[in-house]
């Protein structure tokens, strides 16, 4: 590979067959060139460009992290390596090659002998070390020359090296050391519970410097995973967590040939800590406040290799750390203030985040300063043709490194031109130093932007605009300033789409989620109350999980478990995960999964400043809280978001069952997912007339797409986690259990038919790829991989960068992608499944392409970080800050708050109704908002266009008649009559859409829900269509006329036989819908015309009881109740108890029960009516005015007993014992009114003779005093005797003698 | 009506020395005039049920029911017709339906020798009359007909309140034409937690979207309102979203009705402007 770039750069090989090699589809072609010895494959040649541009510019490269290629680096013949191979003589043993060319061009080490152990080792070193600091920008400004004894030591030392990706987790800060510590002991040969495998011994070549400026094959340098130095905050969690997916094969460890990595964290602890497992893979660690302090180069090499082992050289590790430290102080202390970088307060405390310096020394590339210009084009025209040809892992890293270099600032300013004779003198080109300065990177990166331009102009709007901005690309070439300010107008792509979602919790369906969709109540309960708990947990979460020191197996662990554990029917479990699931999507599927409190902040804000400010509002809160950190294009995968308390909720479970109902019905989604059709609108065959309405077309069928898409992200994501918990080890498992695992995995037919194809490659990468789950659904969404002409070009962005971001990621292997295996199985399985489809329709739009991979924004970021060090020179600000006003232009707060109340509350309606009314709404109101478009360009664009042609041909009538300005004019007349069409679309789908709604939904459906689902569809039918129009109807009308325009002009030759109809076709007002029935009343069966004014039962029962209280003592004299008071009281009992409204049947039955001991209590005396006139003292009429007595109440009561709502009124306690005992007590008075009372009843027909005997004879049971028993009985003696036929009469009249008796005695 | 935590507090330490017997509502009403009767019983009630609930335990040891017991017969036998169950439930704070309860529990041990059957229990304390011992059953009857917040009729007229304010409500939400499934539709269509409304097209009640409406014929304090989320609130939010509880009663203003969760109690009388004054809506999401 060398001597090809070799042959190439000295013009012994055209470039020109070198790109077309390159270009051809011809797999595992070789190219032979000049020395017929030479063949080499195309797998080996660009890793070694990609390798060789990263050395070429590891000086330049001071911004951002530093971008490895992803490669497996090719070794080279010794017999080309003359220059520095004397330098370079502990290349690693391991690569059995030891060549200069090695240590320098290679940046990796072969794959092949990779150990895992050796390498988490390595980076875990380099990452705790101050290497990292070389390269990162913040510190090397502040070099003193002095520090820089020696050229050699000096480039070395500020290549980009490992330290630069590697970066400890926050939450493991703590523990990496002694991570390291176990990974440097076992690194000699044992296995290593963390991360990749690949020992470090090939790679060297950046790394440090040895004393004598050789080159150190130690240090396992460039991982693959290197690049992930992560931004992620403590709470997003990844999939490079080991705890998450742990390696499980990993390569034994070459220990025979590597070179012990050189550890350069100093800390020693305690080896064996049994308890401590790594947490993460070492190079997806997030950054880390507390990570490394800078440090200069000494420490380096001083330490060298000979800080592997003992402690006592870790002792001596830390005293040259300390020095250095203080040694960097000082000199910091002496730079000017500026040079301080005051500017970028973000970036101090975290050494590894790699910031963009002011750098007062820096220089403006110029192009005249460029050198080895033609060996530059050459090389671009390489590195694009790699890129154009997806021959490169990840094109956004390559993209990535492209802008580093544009942005990049050389550090050898002072002895620039020494270095530059260094470099020519050179005898190899290989050893020319073609990126070392900032000119040739600028040059260098422009020809690649220039080239890659398509690439480049689907990045976001503000990227482009900083790149358009950046003074380099304009003074480099003004060309490509222009094509991006162009592009930048063009560009849709937002950064951060949020996403609010409104209700939170999963709605009960009555159709899935009742009764009877369970065996029994008994796996029915329970259910309901895991429901319960869940959302417990959730909330709790919620609410807490961002405390410090909250931990959610502590916190919830237990709940979670003991629920897990009441679970026990098969039909509970898998209920209870399609709730969970649900719930997952719910929360999930945004692009952002914002947390509650936003949300809840959202509302309030929302309210003060309306929906318009919000999001400036938040875009700036964005700004000003994000830390400002450029951490690459190749975050780690995490569970970000409510995605956590998913993922720890099935960790804490750990429920076996629920885990494989999970997986069955994650299968079942993605399965059914697979089977969405997404359609090639047929409108968009037409060419012309009906792009437009394809436009509309294609927007609905995009974001169909987009949201299958998001949810089989998401899906797949957690199928791919919960398919390998079960293998989640912190130890490395045995080679047997691996070699088993894989066997069987290839013979098992698994439902995702591409990670389970590939069998050919190790069990571990189909165990890390099936973390990745989620992108190679995107293969199976039929998303063609490369090389397919037709497919859109956003389409293949996206998966491109998708599965960039995939070999990028720690757990795949570097060099899978190199593999012609792999590439082979990725165009089988693209064939197999068609290659027509989906591919050639433009269904990924930038807004997509940003959601699925938020790392895109690292362009924006490094670029404007590049503008805020520039700024930040001239002592300016770092961020433009465009002030939020609160002032609302346009509608008032109130009304927008009131049309997001009013959007709110549609989604509220749908919430609880069942998912298909959402489906139907949806479905008409797009079908209607399209309909109204064509109805649109039917009636009011045709009418136009006819209008205009009247007007046109009149024009051209006249003599002076300029026919250019005349359809100018007429064709802006038009257009201002075209903006009636939002008005007369938003009517046409007022009237369309109830009927399509009606029609629709089920019979069953009530007018309230109907009319509501009619207003929503006319709504979002009208929404669509008039944002259709507004956005389009010009451009419609201008398209219409002018094509009319074109076909009159060339009519107007010959005579015109036109007969346009103009007729405009007038909607007509369908008849008013029928307005719903009013729901019927609940069914009571109230007296006809009853008011239901009569008091409520509780206040009647409330009265009573007071009364009864008042009975039963002890009381007052003066409590005693009045005749009339009596009156009321049962006049109001009468009414209550007739109008059944409030009424309930316990009510109903305490009243009458009441009513009954009343009356006891009356007729027994108990109760005294206390005389009001007689208290009064005043004379009062016996006749009109008189109080109603103790038997007016008596008879009142027997009336109301009488009554139907009475019938069953607890008569009989009136003669208990208790009763009739108190009655015989009494005086005679009570007995008399008791007799009376009784007479009544069985006048009345309450009571029949035969059941008051009835009662009777029980008393006689009784052990009453003898006396009395007599005394009563001779007192029903009379009443018995009267009852048979004519007797009765008698009794009647002797009883009511009596009945005057006592009125006469009262 | 809605009270200040503190107002609430002050109230409720003022009925700590309140027996639940007539005389105490005309006690509570001249003490605290501008609060309706209603609320005062309701928030009398719910601070005598946390005394019970506190103090039970101290009645509810053998030997002192069996020295309630024997201080019953023993004062019964001098002075047969004084209500003195009803004056030894006061004297020591005891609920005097609760005192009748152990007593007759006590009672029917003697005379059956066995335990009396719950319901046996209850029906005897519904309907004294039942007792064949008079005397007992006139200081039974005595008991439960005069406290004021246990006994039978005091169930069922708490009863009747719940279930009078539903129909109140539905008859708000029919008169504004809002449609809804009550309790027993909801319950008919199987779903396992039913809220007294479910509305089929929620509203927004002064900002807040509801979903679902609970009447609960009480007034709100912290340990019911606590109780209610646990028991029903939760469950109709995980189900049903947000929606909105109506002490009737009225509420204390600080209640936590989970303001994180977009909540804001501060509202007066969101759907109601029929004049009655006691509802108080407490909207919960």
């Amino acid at each position: 590979m060398a001597a090809l770039l070799e042959s190439v750069l000295l013009r012994k090989v055209d470039v020109d067959k070198v790109v077309d090699w390159l270009k051809s589809v011809q797999e595992g072609e070789k190219l032979s060139f000049s020395e017929p010895q030479l063949a080499i494959q195309k797998q080996e040649f660009v890793p070694f460009l990609l390798n060789f541009l990263r050395e070429q510019s590891s000086d330049a490269l001071t911004n951002g992290p530093a971008t490895p290629a992803k490669t497996p680096s090719c070794p080279r013949p010794p017999a080309q390596t003359p220059g520095f191979s004397d330098k370079t003589s502990c290349r690693s043993a391991g690569s059995g090659l030891g060549s200069r060319g090695g240590s320098r061009v290679q940046l990796f080490s072969p794959a092949a002998s990779a150990s895992p152990g050796s390498e988490s080792d390595a980076v875990g070193q380099s990452g705790v070390s101050g290497v990292s600091a070389f390269c990162s920008p913040p510190w090397s400004t502040g070099w003193s020359p002095a520090s820089r004894s020696s050229g050699s030591e000096r480039k070395h030392a500020q290549k980009v090296c490992l330290g630069d990706y590697m970066v400890s987790p926050p939450e493991l800060q703590s523990s990496t050391s002694s991570q390291t510590h176990k990974g440097r002991k076992k690194s000699a040969g044992s296995t290593l519970v963390s991360g990749q495998t690949r020992h470090g011994g090939g790679r060297g070549g950046p790394q440090s410097d040895e004393p004598g400026g050789r080159r150190s094959a130690r240090g396992g340098g460039h991982g693959r995973m290197s690049e992930q130095v992560s931004p992620s905050t403590p709470a997003h969690l990844n999939f490079n967590n080991l705890e998450d997916f742990p390696p499980v094969g990993s390569c034994p460890v070459s220990s025979g040939t590597s070179k012990p990595s050189r550890r350069i964290n100093p800390t020693p602890v305690s080896a064996d800590r049994p308890h401590s497992k790594p947490k993460t893979c070492f190079t997806s660690t997030p950054l880390q406040k507390a990570s490394s302090p800078p440090l200069g180069a000494e420490p380096l090499e001083g330490l060298g290799l000979t800080a592997v082992g003992s402690p006592m050289s870790l002792k001596e590790e830390r005293e040259l750390l300390k020095r250095e430290k203080t040694k960097l102080a000082q000199q910091a202390a002496s730079l000017s203030p500026f040079s301080l970088d005051p500017c970028t307060p973000t970036k101090t405390g975290s050494g590894a985040e790699s910031k963009v310096t002011p750098d007062p020394q820096t220089m403006c590339p110029e192009p005249c300063r460029v050198t080895f210009s033609s060996d530059l084009d050459v090389l671009a025209e390489l590195y694009c043709t790699c890129i154009s040809e997806n021959l490169v892992p990840n094109v956004y890293l390559e993209l990535f490194f492209v802008m580093q270099l544009l942005t990049s600032r050389s550090l050898h300013t002072h002895n620039d031109e020494e270095q530059l004779s260094l470099c020519s003198v050179n005898s190899d080109v290989l050893e020319r130093c073609y990126l070392r300065q900032v000119h040739n990177c600028v040059y260098f990166a422009v020809k690649v932007l220039e080239n890659q331009f398509q690439l480049v102009a689907h990045l976001d709007k503000c990227t482009l605009r900083l790149l358009a901005e950046n003074e380099r690309v304009a003074s480099f070439s003004p060309d490509l300033k222009d094509r991006l300010s162009q592009a930048q107008n063009r560009s849709t792509a937002k950064l951060s789409p949020s996403a609010s979602t409104f209700i939170h919790s999963v709605p009960f369906q009555p159709a899935t989620d009742n009764r009877s969709n369970f065996g029994s109540d008994k796996a029915f309960h329970p259910l309901k109350k895991k429901r319960d708990i869940f959302y417990e947990a959730l909330r709790e979460w919620e609410d807490l999980h961002k405390e410090p020191g909250w931990n959610f197996d502590a916190a919830l662990g237990t709940k979670i478990r003991g629920m897990m554990s009441q679970l026990t029917s098969a039909g509970n479990h898998s209920h209870f995960a399609r709730l969970f699931l649900k719930q997952l999507v719910q929360m999930c599927k945004g692009p952002r999964t914002s947390t509650l409190s936003v949300d809840t902040t959202d509302a309030d804000l929302l309210g003060m400043l309306g929906a318009d400010s919000l999001g400036r509002l938040k875009r700036l809160e964005e700004r000003l809280i994000q830390p400002h950190r450029v951490v690459g294009p190749c975050p780690p995968p995490s569970f970000p978001g409510h995605q956590e308390f998913f993922r720890d909720f099935i960790q804490t479970a750990s429920c076996c069952q629920m885990n494989q109902h999970l997986q069955d019905s994650l299968c079942q989604q993605l399965l059914h997912l697979d089977e969405v059709s997404i359609l090639r609108p047929s409108a968009s065959v037409g060419e012309g007339e009906e792009e437009e309405d394809g436009d509309m077309e294609q927007q609905d069928e995009k974001q169909r797409f987009s949201s299958v898409l998001l949810l089989a992200r998401l899906l797949a994501k957690f199928l791919g986690f919960i398919s390998f918990l079960p293998y989640q080890t912190s130890e490395k498992p045995s080679r047997e259990i691996q070699e088993a695992s894989v066997a069987l995995r290839s013979k098992v037919v698994k439902i995702m038919p591409v990670i389970f194809n590939m069998p050919k490659i190790s069990f571990e990468i189909i165990l890390h790829l099936t973390a990745e789950l989620e992108v190679i659904f995107s293969t199976v969404m039929r998303l063609q991989l490369n090389r397919h002409e037709e497919m859109c070009y956003l389409n293949k962005l996206l998966l491109v960068s998708v599965l960039g971001w995939l070999f990028q990621i720690p757990v795949i292997p570097e060099d899978i992608f190199f593999t012609s295996e792999f590439t082979a199985l990725v165009k089988d399985e693209g064939s197999a499944t068609g290659s027509a489809g989906l591919d050639c329709i433009p269904l990924v739009d930038q807004q997509l392409l940003y959601t699925c991979c938020p790392f895109l924004g690292e362009f924006r970021k490094l670029l404007a970080a590049f503008v805020s060090g520039s700024a930040a020179k001239s002592g300016g600000i770092i961020r433009k800050i465009t002030p939020t006003s609160a002032e609302l232009k346009g509608t008032p707060t109130a009304n927008r708050s009131q049309q997001k109340l009013q959007v709110d509350l549609e989604q509220a309606f749908f919430h609880n109704q069942p998912p298909s009314l959402r489906r139907t709404v949806e479905f008409v109101a797009e079908r209607v908002g399209s309909n109204a478009v064509k109805h649109i360009k039917a009636t009011l664009v045709q009418e136009l266009v006819q209008r205009g042609e009247n007007l046109l041909r009149d024009g051209l009538q006249s003599s002076n008649a300029n026919s250019s300005k005349l359809n100018d004019s007429i064709c802006a007349q038009l257009c201002d009559v075209g903006l009636e069409a939002l008005a007369k679309a938003t009517r046409f789908c007022d009237e369309k859409s109830p009927d399509a709604i009606r029609i629709l939904l089920p019979v069953e459906t009530t007018p309230p829900v109907l009319t509501t689902s009619e207003n929503i569809t006319k709504r979002l039918a009208a929404e669509k269509a008039c944002s259709w129009l507004s956005a389009n109807i010009t451009a419609l009308i201008r398209r219409e006329w002018k094509s009319r325009y074109d076909r009159v002009k060339k009519a107007l030759c010959g005579p015109l036989a036109v007969d346009a109809d103009s007729a405009v076709v007038e909607l007509v007002r369908q008849g008013q819908m029928n307005t719903p029935r009013k729901k019927q009343e609940r069914a009571m069966s109230c007296p006809p015309l009853c008011k239901h004014n009569a008091s409520l039962p509780s206040d009647v029962l409330i009265e009573i009881k007071e009364m009864l209280s008042v009975a039963a003592g002890p009381r007052a004299d003066e409590e005693l109740p009045t005749g009339p008071q009596l009156t009321t009281l049962l006049q109001r009992v009468a009414n209550t108890l007739e109008c059944r409204k409030f009424l309930t049947a316990v009510s109903e039955q305490m009243l009458q029960n009441c009513t009954v001991l009343l009356a006891c209590k009356l007729v027994s005396g108990e109760l005294p009516v206390r005389s009001s006139s007689r208290r009064g003292g005043v004379a009062v009429d016996p006749g009109a005015g008189s109080e109603p007595s103790v038997s007016d109440v008596l008879v009142q009561l027997a009336e109301l007993w009488e009554r139907g709502c009475c019938s069953s009124a607890p008569l009989h306690q009136l003669f208990t014992p208790l009763t009739v005992a108190a009655v015989l007590k009494a005086s005679d008075t009570e007995k008399k009114n008791y007799l009376f009372l009784v007479r009544k009843l069985v006048d009345k027909g309450i009571l029949n003779e035969e059941e008051v005997k009835s009662y009777w004879r029980k008393l006689t049971d009784l052990t009453l005093p003898a006396e009395l028993i007599e005394n009563f009985q001779l007192q029903s003696q009379s009443i018995k005797l009267s009852l048979p036929l004519a007797e009765m009469q008698s009794c009647l009249d002797m009883l009511q003698v009596s009945h005057q008796t006592i009125e006469g005695a009262t | 009506m809605r009270l200040s935590r503190a107002e609430y507090k002050e109230i409720a330490r003022w009925t700590e020395q309140l027996r639940p017997t007539r005389q105490c509502m005309k006690i509570l009403k001249d003490r605290y005039p501008h609060h309706s009767q209603s609320t005062l019983l309701s928030i009398f009630s719910l601070e005598y049920q946390k005394r019970t609930k506190r103090t039970m335990s101290r009645h509810h040891v053998p030997d002192v029911m069996e020295r309630y017991y024997q201080r019953y017969l023993s004062e019964t036998k001098v002075r047969p017709t004084a209500p003195v169950l009803l004056e030894l439930a006061n004297e020591v704070d005891l609920s005097p339906a609760l005192m009748a309860r152990i007593i007759l529990d006590r009672f029917l041990k003697d005379m059956d020798g066995g335990m009396p059957s719950k319901t046996v229990l209850n029906s005897m304390l519904k309907e004294p009359s039942l007792i064949q011992d008079h005397i007992l059953a006139n200081n039974i009857y005595q008991c439960t007909i005069n406290d004021c917040c246990y006994g039978p009729l005091v169930d069922c007229i708490k009863h009747a309140v719940g279930q009078e304010h539903e129909v109140l409500l539905r008859d708000k939400l029919m008169e504004r034409n809002l449609s809804f499934l009550d309790e027993n539709q909801l319950r008919t269509m199987g779903y396992d937690k039913t809220p007294d409304i479910i509305l089929e097209v929620p509203v927004a009640v002064e900002g807040h979207i509801i979903h679902w409406i609970e009447s609960k014929a009480s007034f709100g304090d912290d340990h019911s309102h606590r109780t209610y989320l646990n028991e029903q609130f939760w469950s109709y939010w995980n189900r049903f979203g947000p929606g909105l509880v109506i002490y009737w009663y009225g509420f204390i203003e600080e209640l936590d009705c989970q303001r994180d969760r977009g909540l804001d109690p501060s509202m007066r009388r969101p759907l109601g402007h029929h004049g009655v004054d006691r509802q108080q809506w407490l909207p919960l999401s």
